[in-house]
């Protein structure tokens, strides 16, 4: 058995392909094409659909539909996602960036999936052809479901409401120790009315910080405010413990790292 | 770079027309146009692709192996265990006659780290090899395993290598290389402050950009073309011989262009077995590490522990010392005898100490067997020595520069392996040194020298 | 085992082949083509040995299947000599000594020739970002990053 690529020009198609065992979605190639090369036989077919519609960028009424076969580089070049190109340039080196695509970047398994910590931070919602889920809800089920993303949608964020950090030991490509994202909506006089704040690398998938940001509301970003927020953003993480850094050291870091974030 | 002519003007020739010069290198318009051919340049029709089914244990009894599931694979051509190789075990260093063969090309018997190959899959494609690979069915018995280079030489600690009998390599000298000279008591007695450090190492591992391989063709012979990227070629060819048990002759090495080595490409491992495949299959060969062979198969540079005791006076001079080095070599021999030897003779360090006591260990463990790299032996020594040296300076106060002219050896000097020291020119370094990191010492430390008695 | 025809435009000829589906571009060149310049150093994507520009975009081509890449516009390093007469960034590599054992100099080359096309004359971070996703095991990277900024001077004064 080889591993053999199928092409389909419709999304139904390609979600039929699917079904067979052993076949999984090509993106980018970044990691699947990866995990063949590296002796990983469980992958047999691999399927890919060339719709255009997949590959296409549309911004309208203060909302983004980024079609799932986008690439990182893509995004951080858009002149009207500069908000957000931060965390796609955050993704690998530049020839990674010009392959590693949305979609791909949703099933990534931590240290990585730094894109999808940002998207999980702005709410965004997850497309098949099936409709759309919010990414919660898609990143739970993401290990069993078998049909291709289309697309990913998103309300634009105000700049100064966006916040992303990637912290890794290797500049300017290290893979993330972890990553942050954070959305927050503030008074005039800077109190937080509505925080979303995601983490990568602290489980096997981007979660929110959901003590952390309850810990916010109401709250100044200075040091003395915030400190409730830092002293509660570790519960219910289980970080991973990989090459890059242990599951202590990152639950160690994670609070300077989030002050840092809402303190800068 | 500036060439200091004034120094050893009198006893160097002075033709030296290229040092201090940059010259192109010969190779470089070749690596610029791509043109530069590796070993992974080869390409044969029909060859086959090797790869290894290894260990995922660090030290298990092998109680039986079944691959007939991986023999009956498509595009499998076939497939390799111990059996298969004519003198099976071996060790590099018996060239030298540093014994005893120790080590397997496949194991036999019993794995003793994880990692170690076991059966070798030769298939069409490298696909097909992978899957078969991966259907071959090895029944193991875990054995307790020890990594801890103290805990190995404990009494009642899991013998790593039966080929040894004890888990450290046995020296003319005994269990350890050991420099005694003066009487290193007698010196601790008499100093004003004594210091006892310990320091330690991680495996390094080198990560070339061009992993370990080789590309294996037959020349219809009898005669076999073997190209490698080993930065060992005679040591490869000689103990491919022995292996294979075939007269040098038949074997063809082409090789001297390595994508990087430092050290990590001077084990022979990978063209040994891959000559074998291509006799027995009469194809062409490739055996190419990925890049998780080599980062976790390949020997790294061994993890260290060197104990320093060092007998201190207050106007700087250095009386005694005292040193425990421990190489772990993994489990097996490789380099690492060699290397341990090496930090024996070096552990005095570029200084002269009346009275000097020296015992280094190789150990085996149940962990990667470790080899050569950049100065092994020497490098962490090195490392240790020189913060030891600064230690010893902040105790008593002193610069430490200066600390280190006080105890620099000089031309006539007896080192402790009792080998004269001659065309030492650390002082006139120093002296350099001081200059260039702007790092004044006092007048006197700028007016002695290497080969004279000055001060 | 099924094979596909691939076809396209490599340093300016055109090739046609038929691979093995899931081929990676990296072994159609090297062995099927014969474009031994991108190297395989990992396969994983981490050391970008193996860089081309496809259709003038970085690409690992360990992670490209060959047959994605039907009706591309391929360069190389293999193709920069024009005539015998070295590129700008390969003069540069060899006389800053950016080039010590070589494995990683055809990928390094590719990897700052997409940045020079786009921005003639960058900044010692913008080269550092560029090379990012290429390892160098020997020369410590600063060789590299002076052959690149020399290379950009020798490119500017020669439009001038
Ligand atoms: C050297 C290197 C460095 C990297 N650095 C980073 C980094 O810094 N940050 C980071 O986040 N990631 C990093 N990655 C990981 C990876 O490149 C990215 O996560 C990338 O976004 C994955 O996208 P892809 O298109 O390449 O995925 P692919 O490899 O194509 O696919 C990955 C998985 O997702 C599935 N999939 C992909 N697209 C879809 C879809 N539309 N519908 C359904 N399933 C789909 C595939 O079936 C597969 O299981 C790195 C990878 C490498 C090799
Ligand atoms: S071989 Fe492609 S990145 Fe290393
Ligand atoms: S020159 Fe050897 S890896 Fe760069």
């Amino acid at each position: 058995m080889s591993l053999a690529l199928q092409t389909f020009s419709t999304v139904k198609d390609a979600n039929s392909a699917l079904q067979a065992s052993g076949t999984r979605y090509l993106g980018g190639g970044t990691l699947v094409v990866r995990a063949a090369n590296e002796g990983d036989v469980s992958v047999s077919s691999l399927v890919r659909v060339t719709e255009p519609s997949l590959s296409q960028i549309t911004i309208s009424g203060g909302k983004a539909r980024i079609g799932a076969s986008v690439t990182m580089a893509a995004i951080a070049r858009h002149p009207e996602l500069g908000m957000i190109a931060p965390a796609a340039r955050a993704v690998g080196g530049p020839a990674i960036r010009n392959m590693a695509t949305v979609g791909g970047n949703l099933f990534a398994p931590a240290p990585y999936g730094d894109f999808a910590v940002a998207l999980l931070a702005l709410d965004a919602s997850v497309a098949t052809e099936d409709g759309e889920m919010p990414i919660e809800t898609f990143l739970a089920g993401r290990d069993t479901g078998r049909a291709v993303v289309t697309a990913v949608g998103f309300s634009l964020p105000k700049a100064e409401t966006f916040r992303f950090l990637k912290v890794s030991r290797v500049k300017p490509k290290g893979v993330s120790v972890l990553s942050i994202a954070a959305l927050l909506q503030r008074t005039a006089d800077g109190a937080v009315t509505a925080a979303r704040i995601a983490l990568g690398c602290m489980a096997d998938r981007p979660i929110r910080a959901k003590a952390a940001e309850k810990a916010l509301l109401g709250c100044k970003l200075t040091p003395e405010e915030i400190a409730p927020a830092l002293a509660v953003a570790g519960e219910g993480i289980t970080p991973v413990t990989d090459p890059i850094a242990s599951a202590w050291y990152r639950a160690e870091v994670l609070p300077v790292h989030l002050g840092r974030l809402l303190l800068g | 770079m500036e060439l200091r002519k004034s120094y050893f003007a009198d006893v160097r020739k002075d033709g030296l027309n290229e040092i201090g010069q940059p010259r192109p290198r010969l190779d470089s318009p070749g690596h610029v146009t791509g043109k530069t051919a590796y070993f992974a340049d080869r390409n044969f029709p029909g060859m086959l692709h090797l790869k290894m089914v290894r260990s995922p244990h660090h030290h298990a009894r092998i109680r039986s192996i079944d691959t007939s599931e991986a023999e009956k694979h498509p595009g499998v051509v076939r497939v390799l265990t111990a059996k298969d190789v004519p003198h099976n075990v071996y060790t590099i260093l018996i060239l030298i006659q540093i014994g005893p063969e120790d080590e397997t090309v496949l194991a036999d018997g019993k794995v003793r780290w994880k990692g170690e190959a076991v059966v070798a899959v030769l298939a069409e494609t490298e696909r097909a090899a992978q899957e078969a690979a991966a259907k071959v069915k090895v029944d193991y018995e875990v054995l307790p395993a020890v990594f801890d280079m103290e805990e190995a030489l404990k009494p009642g600690a899991p013998i790593v290598n039966e080929y040894h009998g004890q888990n450290y390599y046995l020296y003319d000298s005994g269990e350890c290389r050991k420099v005694r000279f003066g009487d290193v008591e007698a010196g601790f007695a008499q100093a004003d402050h004594i210091l006892e450090q310990s320091y330690q190492s991680s495996p390094i591992e080198h990560a070339p950009t061009e992993t370990t391989g080789c590309v294996v063709a037959p020349e219809g012979n009898d005669r076999f073309t073997c190209y490698t990227n080993t930065q060992a070629m005679f040591f490869t060819l000689d103990n491919a011989s022995i292996i294979l048990q075939m007269p040098g002759s038949k074997l063809h090495f082409v090789g001297g262009t390595v994508g990087g080595g430092f050290g990590g490409k001077v084990d022979v491992i990978v063209e040994p077995i891959a000559i074998l495949a291509a006799k027995l299959t009469g194809r062409p060969v490739c055996f190419i590490y990925s890049r998780e062979e080599e980062m976790q198969v390949s020997s790294p540079r061994a993890a260290e522990k060197v104990v320093i005791k060092d007998g201190v006076m207050k106007d700087g001079r250095i009386v005694a010392r005292k040193v425990t080095g421990y190489t772990d070599a993994g489990a097996y021999s490789r380099h690492s005898p060699y290397g341990a030897q090496k930090g024996a003779a070096h552990y005095p360090g570029p200084y002269t100490i009346p009275n000097v006591w020296i015992d280094t260990y190789c150990v085996y463990t149940n962990r990667t067997p470790s080899s050569a790299m950049r100065g092994f032996g020497v490098t962490i020594g090195d490392f240790a020595l020189e913060v030891q040296m600064d230690k010893l300076a902040r105790l008593i106060g002193m610069d430490p520069l200066e600390f280190h002219f006080i105890n620099a050896y000089r031309d006539g000097d007896m080192k402790a392996h009792r080998q004269p020291t001659e065309g030492a020119a650390l002082i006139e370094c120093m002296q350099e040194a001081s200059r260039a990191a702007n790092w004044p010492v006092a007048e006197k430390y700028m007016a002695i020298s290497s080969y004279g008695k000055g001060e | 085992m099924a094979k596909v025809p691939v076809q396209f435009t490599l340093n300016g000829s055109e090739k046609a082949e038929f691979v093995e589906s899931g081929t990676t571009l990296l072994h159609a060149l090297r062995d099927k083509i014969g474009d031994t310049s991108p190297k395989g150093g990992c396969h994983q994507g981490t050391c970008g040995a193996c860089s081309v520009i496809i259709d003038g975009e970085l690409r690992l081509s360990c992670l490209t299947l060959a047959e994605t890449c039907n009706g591309a516009d391929i360069k190389t390093t293999a193709g920069l000599a024009e005539g015998g007469m070295l590129h700008p960034l390969q003069r540069a590599f060899l006389d800053a000594f950016a080039t010590q054992c070589g494995f990683c100099t055809p990928g390094m080359i590719m990897a700052a020739k997409v940045l020079l096309d786009r921005m003639p004359n960058p900044s010692r971070e913008d080269v550092v970002e560029a090379l990012s996703g290429n390892v160098c095991r020997c020369t410590g990277y600063e060789p590299i990053i002076q052959a690149v900024l020399t290379a950009a001077r020798a490119n500017s004064q020669n439009a001038a």
